[in-house]
């Protein structure tokens, strides 16, 4: 048998394939390959939705409609400030809201963390109790909160009975001046189980030395609470903090629900009121530009909590 | 390397993309049966509601049975998803040849270019009830089997021992004998003497409200140009009609809690009941002779109601519209007309059909609802701006209902409309 030299024609595509073939090649194929599912996703449900809504709030485009969008330039942005009251109305609202359900419910999540992280019998059966309310579908949660908060619904009756007739209390969610608490009574509710989860989470992460050695150093629980759990939990704290303002700006489903952002616009938010301009209007192009406002503010807002609650060196 | 990363993620965006652009592919017309006959794909709204199914899978048996050319095949949605389903197909260029759609939807859809015009015989679409035909720009677009509408619903021993006059359909309550009505009947025990169905949302409040506006005198929008809601829905007439409407809720006479629906009025716990065709026929099992069938109050221009429910429709992209209008005209046959009417309780939309139907005939139980629709129905404003429209007037009357400054309110509704018409051009009506 003859050995034949490789022809130059030959050459060409063995010397790309040897460059497939060799292991730095090969790494970089299986890492695309193995990135291509996620990586088409992403673009094609986060990039392009996001650029789209960008590129959307700078004209006047509509859900349904024969005529091609224009540029209308800040128009939209212009208007969400000077001539919507209800999108400052519902600004309003949804700072209200997180002003009082961000520290509040990571108040009383860290205080379930703490109760449920002793060693007590049956303290499973709490965990689980606290934690219902979350793995329970928020439109369920809702549409039940619904008929309790009615005029002759369960909250009023059981007010009517503990004041023994004095106070039978108000229609909550159809008087502008208790709607947006009482939203706020169910929200906390809902979703404090899940940050006492993570609360303990990272109870757990704390080493029991450090409690020895404070008990031997004669620490009430009061100081053993601020001198080592506090700091202990300060990781904790910064996620707690920033997911539950973000989850509370984008609130959205209950208001959807409950009232319809009414009465009077009492409970109307951001996210709600970009849901109904851009698809009950069908102004898609205003609803963007109402998202956008909303990212930015987000964004200032998880940007200013990073700063106040970064480690100092 | 850097090179190669380019194709590759082109491949693969490709790959994506083609399987996006197949999902896209199914429910287009154009296909061919077995037997080579024309495919007409036909959308409905009743997968929730089998009585009505029923009715369309006859139509569309005899349909297919009666003639060698097309074959009809149907695709029922559940009505909560029916217009979004829509909506999207028209986006991908997916819309089957036959729809069916809600009244008041239809400019809007006519304008985006969804449609085409029907072209049905003048004999057909003349026959029908004024509100089951749909106009948009002086052309018919959509054409209905039947009509819905609202009436309130009374015991006639509740109002002769209350000393309440029964009105009729020529002499129906005046704005003074409505308010005695209710005092007296409020007097008389009832906790809320009437259940205008308050505690629902969406279509309802403009369906249900929009005309005690028109019978004070006011409107939606001014249609004689329907580029503008100023002076029709903020005018004096406008904000008498707030006021009334306020004052009904304020005073104790209505409520907004309870359940959708005209159980209350089942079981006695109002007075009277405002309240759709469609609810009639169990009103009737639960008080029989008892129960009466009433006009709205007239409020100074006359009683109204909403007219307008669902119709049939060709879209634009149709690949065989001959075969779609031959199916239309066959299906608008009185035997199914009566058929739909008497299934499903809604009023026939021809005069025959009522007729021949066991209940809206001339002896027929619910009558006067045949003659309310026929004498008062008012259509909901026939302009794409309705979307629009619709949903400002159901949150500014949800404000008055609260309390809101009557006045503030429509002002706000009114600006809210006419910015959105100036934003998209006037809708074509310039």
């Amino acid at each position: 048998m003859t050995v034949t030299p490789p022809t130059v024609a030959a050459e060409t595509p063995r010397r790309s394939l040897r460059r497939f073939r060799s292991i730095k090649g090969r790494e970089t194929w299986a890492g695309l390959a193995m990135m291509a599912p996620a990586g088409i996703l992403l673009i094609l449900f986060l990039a392009i939705p996001v650029i789209l809504a960008f590129t959307l709030s700078f004209t006047n485009a509509r859900l349904i409609s024969p005529n091609p969008p224009r540029f209308v330039g800040l128009d939209n942005f212009v208007r969400a400030f000077t001539a919507d009251p209800v999108f400052l109305q519902s600004a309003w609202n949804t700072f209200v809201f997180a002003l009082v359900v961000v520290p509040v419910q990571a108040g009383l999540g860290l205080l379930l963390a703490v109760l449920v992280n002793r060693r007590l019998r049956g303290v499973t059966a709490f965990r689980v109790i606290f934690f219902v309310p979350v793995v329970t579908s928020i439109v369920v949660v809702s549409i039940l909160w619904k008929f309790m908060y009615q005029k002759d619904g369960l909250i009023n009756s059981m007010i009517d009975t503990l004041t023994f007739g004095a106070w039978s209390g108000v229609d909550w969610l159809n008087n502008p001046s208790t709607a947006l608490g009482a939203i706020i009574v169910l929200s906390i509710w809902q979703a404090v189980g899940f940050h006492m989860i993570i609360w303990l989470a990272g109870l757990q992460t704390i080493p029991e030395e450090l409690y020895e050695a404070a008990k031997m150093d004669g620490a009430s629980p009061w100081r053993q609470f601020t001198n080592v759990t506090w700091p202990g939990l300060r990781p904790t704290m910064v996620f707690v903090l920033v997911t539950i303002t973000i989850a509370a700006l984008g609130l959205f489903v209950q208001v959807d629900v409950m009232t319809q952002g009414g009465p009077m616009a009492s409970t109307s938010t951001i996210v709600f009121h970009a849901v109904r301009k851009g698809y009950e209007q069908q102004e898609i192009g205003y609803a963007s530009a109402i998202s956008l406002i909303f990212f930015v503010a987000v964004l200032l807002v998880a940007l200013i909590q990073r700063r106040l609650t970064r480690e100092k060196a | 390397m850097k090179r190669r990363t380019i194709p590759i993620l082109a491949t693969a965006a490709l790959t994506g993309l083609l399987a996006l652009t197949g999902c896209g592919q199914a429910g287009q017309g154009g296909a061919q049966s077995a037997d080579g006959r024309t495919q007409l794909t036909m959308w409905t709204h009743s997968a929730g509601n089998p009585a009505e199914l029923k009715v369309y899978d006859k139509i569309i048996a005899d349909f297919n049975a009666s003639q060698d050319e097309y074959e009809v095949v149907n695709e029922a949605f559940p009505q909560g998803a029916y217009n979004d389903a829509i909506v999207a197909a028209a986006a991908s260029g997916d819309l089957p040849c036959l729809l069916d759609l809600d009244g008041p939807i239809m400019p809007n859809w006519a304008w985006a270019g969804y449609l085409q015009p029907l072209d049905l015989p003048e004999e057909l679409t003349g026959s029908l009830l004024p509100t089951a035909v749909g106009k948009w720009d002086d052309k018919i677009y959509s054409a209905g089997y039947w009509d819905a509408a609202l009436a309130i619903f009374a015991r006639k021993s509740v109002l002769e021992k209350n000393g309440i006059r029964i009105p009729t359909i020529d002499q129906p309550w005046t704005e003074d004998e409505f308010a005695a009505a209710l005092a007296a009947l409020k007097a008389g025990g009832y906790d809320t003497p009437i259940d205008i169905g308050a505690e629902d949302t969406g279509e309802w409040w403009p369906y249900a409200y929009s005309p005690f506006l028109q019978s004070f005198g006011g409107d939606l929008i001014d249609r004689s140009t329907m580029l503008s809601a100023k002076g029709a829905l903020n005018g004096p007439e406008a904000v008498a009609w707030g006021e009334w409407f306020q004052k009904l809720f304020a005073d104790g006479y209505a409520g907004n809690s309870g359940t959708v629906g005209n159980q209350e009025f089942v079981d006695d716990k109002v007075g009277l009941s405002y309240t759709g065709v469609w609810n009639a026929l169990d009103s009737l099992d639960a008080v029989g002779d008892d129960l009466l069938i009433l006009p709205p109050p007239d409020l100074g221009n006359g009683p109204k109601i909403g007219g307008g429910s669902w119709q049939w429709a060709i879209s634009s992209t149709c690949p065989d519209a001959d075969g779609a209008r031959k199916y239309l005209e066959f299906s608008f046959q009185d035997e199914y007309l009566t058929a739909f009417a008497d299934n499903q309780i809604v009023i026939p939309s021809t005069e025959s059909a009522a007729e021949a139907s066991k209940y809206f005939g001339t002896d027929g139980v619910l009558r006067p609802f045949v003659e309310l629709s026929q004498k008062f129905a008012v259509p909901r404003p026939e302009t794409p701006a309705y979307a629009v429209i619709s949903s400002t007037f159901e949150s500014a009357a949800k404000d008055i209902m609260s309390g809101a400054d009557v006045k503030t309110t429509l002002d706000n509704a009114v600006s809210e409309i006419d910015a959105n018409i100036a934003s998209n051009d006037g809708y074509g009506f310039k």
